[in-house]
């Protein structure tokens, strides 16, 4: 082991164009520590202010927290990777985590530390503000944005501008509950119809000059309840964005729940209002945002190009062959991008975790093989390596088989989402963490990932019923709990079926309640179930959706029917008969549901 | 005494580690493997590897080694390594226990060292014995005995410098977290003064508290501890050299953070 050496990072390096830092925030940070741990901060005051810096609770103690460093548009550079390697060793736990909004989390920080994370943080231009808390969260931007065939123009300069106004701004530091906005590319790669605000670009044609606007959705949002959001109007032009975000937010403030902690979302305010009730408002609102603005306020979008330079590479060029396994992860990791000759490449990461060493790798793999020079975090716990030439693609696999970063399966049902679960949070049942990696292993063992018939499919799992882990979106989501025989208990998941986050975004149905030691065979019957009955073009999510969907004609027509099959899969053995039922992933004493008080809401 | 050498000087830089080798007024220690130091090391160097140290690092064996490697109580000696100056101190700490009282760290590893195309070579120097005194500070060791009744005062701060995740699983009760990658900044083995006491200070690590340190199993993590809080003045340090292998195989109690599945957030 050596230190890891920022001296040498290459001149070479694109360096952002935003700092998100603010050095200042760092002694103020540790300065209230230090007043809390005297006394001489309540309790509430110094959570509100603790979690509005970026910095999480920690599961059963108070003496760690999780610092969720923010990503706005999912950008990263490479120094920037270099320096969050550095900060995992030093204060976390040698590893960190890509989350499904694009920040990347830090865990088991002990709570006195984490003022020198931000300062660490600010020397490479980011933050960890407003990363939690009653904010503004993470602006998120698809990872193929720019790239993307089916975009119409680039949203991330909109995404970033967004980020920045909101970033410290007054009107969003006491919202009623969190706030999200996700800009994407297309309708296929976004989540837009999931949030609070989705956003979609559009160019619409006038008088023979085109315009650029979005499709905005409001009021979506996955959690203890999930709603589908609602399309605000057919065309927003580019200058009513931010008209239109404040107007949102404005209604928010002034109609959202702030007593009732579980239902104070927005998407509850338009559920109990109505949509075309909250249509109405927002329509109101903006106008009187529009008249009254003293100055005209827009987004400082900046959108010169990004340089697109294909990297001087020092390292050995020489011809070697190809390694094994190259046609597989080509397949199931890059995307062709509509720029001739690059691709998109993601890597596939086990529930978003990642060493301190391969951070630090990856930080010179995109100095030597991203034309863009920097990286873009997606929305499933990954990252993506973007304008790499499809020469190039052999030799970047073999480098990332060195630092143990070329599993396939990134952009397949083999990669799952899993919360963070009983590794860390207060509030979960389950380890879903872990149960989302030992079903990847054991799936990339089955080399499902090179099946078609799967790849669009998605499995996605929480801990508990909040839905960070996403399953409401998925094919196949699960979500945990506790279930018992007599007096013992085992830890069980909620499996929804049907879940989709595109065009045709619904959530998932409920099926049945599976074990957790039978999840796994569990998968495994469906997709043997799907086989047996798969027409020709199927897909397992597009099977699912006709069941759903009540149009499926073969003797497998509704949920019902899928879970006639399984139950007899998840019948609890006793504990003498198999005693590794009762017992959870990653732990060996006995499963026992116990949470501490969740900060979601707080 | 409150500092390692009579000056207060814990680290050796680069450039006067040069000078000193010029002036013939240093004995430079490679701590690192017998075949590793005779590929290249620092010119002038000796060897001691830590192996070679610990398979009997009795006050009588170290004075024997301290005499065969040509050091009096007045050579100035400086020690390096090659794994972030944690072997180094282990060796630097263990003179400094016989009596000596002239050792400093070598700023940086030697990896670092040979970046920076600075000299080196593979003689083994010829080395003139000497004569060094005995007089054991055991002001600077703790026992396991002398713990587990420190530990019951309020003035005694135990720290334990493994990765965190070993923390959590398991550790003294009562002793506070900070992995030795935190005392590192860059190409430095320890971070700069002001830096170091920032960190401390955040962590109520300060003023004339007895600090206890210990480790993994031989005292070289907590070793490199020692000397990041005598960088930054702290009085009043001890090393307990035999750390959290002694401890468990006495069957002492220890402490776990339950309820949560820490390890699987590890990539690793």
């Amino acid at each position: 082991m050596t230190i890891s050496d920022l001296g040498q990072s290459s001149p070479e390096s694109v360096k952002p164009k935003i700092n998100w830092a603010r050095i200042e925030e760092t002694d103020n940070f540790a300065n209230t520590v230090k007043l809390f741990r005297q006394g001489k901060y309540d309790e509430d005051s110094f959570r509100r202010f603790r979690l509005q810096h970026g910095a999480y609770g920690t599961r059963m103690t108070g003496d760690y927290a999780m610092v969720r460093i923010k990503l706005p548009a999912g950008e990263i550079y490479p120094h920037q990777f270099e320096k969050i390697s550095q900060l995992s060793e030093q204060y976390s736990i040698g590893s960190a985590h890509f989350s499904t909004r694009e920040n990347i989390q830090l865990h088991w920080v002990i709570l006195e530390d984490v003022s020198e994370i931000f300062r660490g943080l600010a020397e490479v231009g980011l933050t960890s503000r407003e990363a939690c808390g009653n904010s503004v969260r993470n602006v998120m931007c698809s990872p193929l944005s720019g790239v993307c065939s089916d975009e119409e123009f680039d949203a991330t300069p909109y995404a970033l501008a967004t980020a920045r106004f909101f970033l410290r701004n007054p009107m969003a530091q006491n919202l009623p509950r969190k706030f999200k906005f996700n800009f994407t590319c297309c309708e296929k790669h976004g989540m837009v119809r999931m949030v609070d605000v989705g956003l979609i670009p559009q160019i619409r044609e006038i008088d023979g000059s085109s315009q650029r606007g979005f499709k905005i959705f409001l009021g979506g949002g996955l959690g203890n309840k999930s709603y589908v959001g609602h399309q605000l109007e057919e065309f927003t032009p580019e200058e009513d964005l931010l008209y239109t975000s404040i107007a949102v937010m404005r209604i928010f403030d002034r109609l959202g729940d702030r007593k009732n902690l579980a239902r104070n979302r927005m998407r509850y305010l338009v559920n109990d209002m109505g949509w075309e009730k909250f249509q109405n408002l927002v329509f109101k609102e903006r106008a009187i945002v529009r008249a009254t603005q003293s100055i005209i306020t827009q987004l400082d979008v900046d959108t010169t190009p990004d340089e697109i330079k294909h990297p001087i590479r020092i390292t050995d060029e020489s011809g070697s062959l190809t390694p094994d396994g190259y046609a597989r992860w080509l397949k199931t990791n890059t995307v062709k991008q509509k720029q001739s000759d690059y691709r998109s490449v993601f890597i596939t990461l086990e529930a978003g975790d990642i060493t301190a060493n391969q951070l630090n790798a990856l930080g010179n793999l995109i100095r030597d093989f991203s034309s863009e020079g920097k990286a873009r975090c997606g929305f499933v716990q990954n990252v993506a390596l973007r304008y790499v030439l499809e020469d190039d693609l052999p030799r970047l696999y073999s480098k990332l088989l060195e630092v143990g970063l070329a599993k396939s399966g990134a952009l397949t049902m083999t990669a799952p989402i899993g919360c963070s679960g009983t590794t860390s949070c207060n509030l979960a049942l389950t380890n879903s963490h872990r149960l989302a990696k030992e079903i990847q292993r054991k799936f990339l063992e089955l080399r499902l990932d090179e099946d078609d018939d799967l790849s669009d499919s998605s499995i996605k799992i929480s801990g508990c019923p909040n839905s960070c882990g996403q399953h409401g979106i998925a094919t196949i989501g699960f979500f945990g709990g506790g279930a018992r025989v007599g007096k013992d208990m085992y830890p069980n998941y909620q499996m929804s079926l049907g879940g989709r986050s595109d065009g045709e975004t619904m959530l998932g149905e409920i099926c049945l309640r599976i074990p957790a030691k039978r999840v796994i065979p569990v998968i495994l019957k469906i997709i043997e179930v799907f086989k047996d009955r798969k027409k020709s073009g199927d897909t397992l999510k597009s099977w699912i959706h006709r069941i759903v969907n009540g149009n499926e004609d073969s003797d497998i027509k509704s949920i019902n029917d899928i879970k006639k099959i399984l139950e007899p899969l998840v019948i609890p053995p006793t504990k003498e008969e198999d005693p590794d039922f009762y017992l959870d992933y990653g732990s060996d004493t006995s499963y026992h549901t116990k949470t501490g008080k969740g900060e979601c809401a707080a | 005494m409150c500092c390692l050498t009579k000056s207060g000087k814990i680290l050796t830089d680069v450039d006067s580690l040069r000078s000193e080798i010029r002036d013939k007024s240093v004995r430079v220690i490679d701590v690192r493997r017998e075949n590793d130091y005779k590929q290249d090391h620092i010119p002038t160097a000796v060897n001691l590897p830590l192996a070679n140290l610990l398979s009997d690092d009795s006050p009588e064996r170290v004075l024997k080694l301290v005499n065969s490697m040509g050091i009096d109580d007045e050579t100035s000696v400086v020690v390096y390594d090659d794994t972030f100056g944690a072997l180094a101190s282990r060796v630097a700490w263990t003179l400094e226990y016989l009596g000596h009282s002239n050792v400093t760290l070598l700023e940086t590893t030697y990896s670092h060292w040979k970046s920076l195309g600075l000299e080196n070579d593979s003689k083994t120097p010829e080395i003139q014995s000497k004569e060094h005194s005995m007089h054991l500070r055991s002001e600077i060791l703790a026992t396991s005995d002398y713990l587990e009744s420190a530990k019951t005062r309020d003035d005694v701060i135990l720290i334990d410098n493994r990765e965190r995740l070993n923390f959590l699983e398991q550790h003294i009760p009562g002793a506070i977290s900070l992995p030795y990658r935190t005392l590192a900044s860059n190409d430095h083995i320890l971070r700069s003064k002001d830096d170091m006491k920032r960190l401390f200070d955040n962590r109520g690590i300060t003023g004339n508290s007895e600090i206890i340190t210990y480790c993994g199993s031989v005292g070289t993590l907590s070793g490199l501890a020692y000397y990041a809080l005598k960088s930054v003045g702290l009085p009043n340090t001890k090393l307990y050299v035999r750390s959290f292998k002694e401890w468990k195989n006495l069957q002492k109690p220890t402490e776990k953070q339950e309820d949560a599945s820490y390890w699987d957030l590890s990539a690793e």
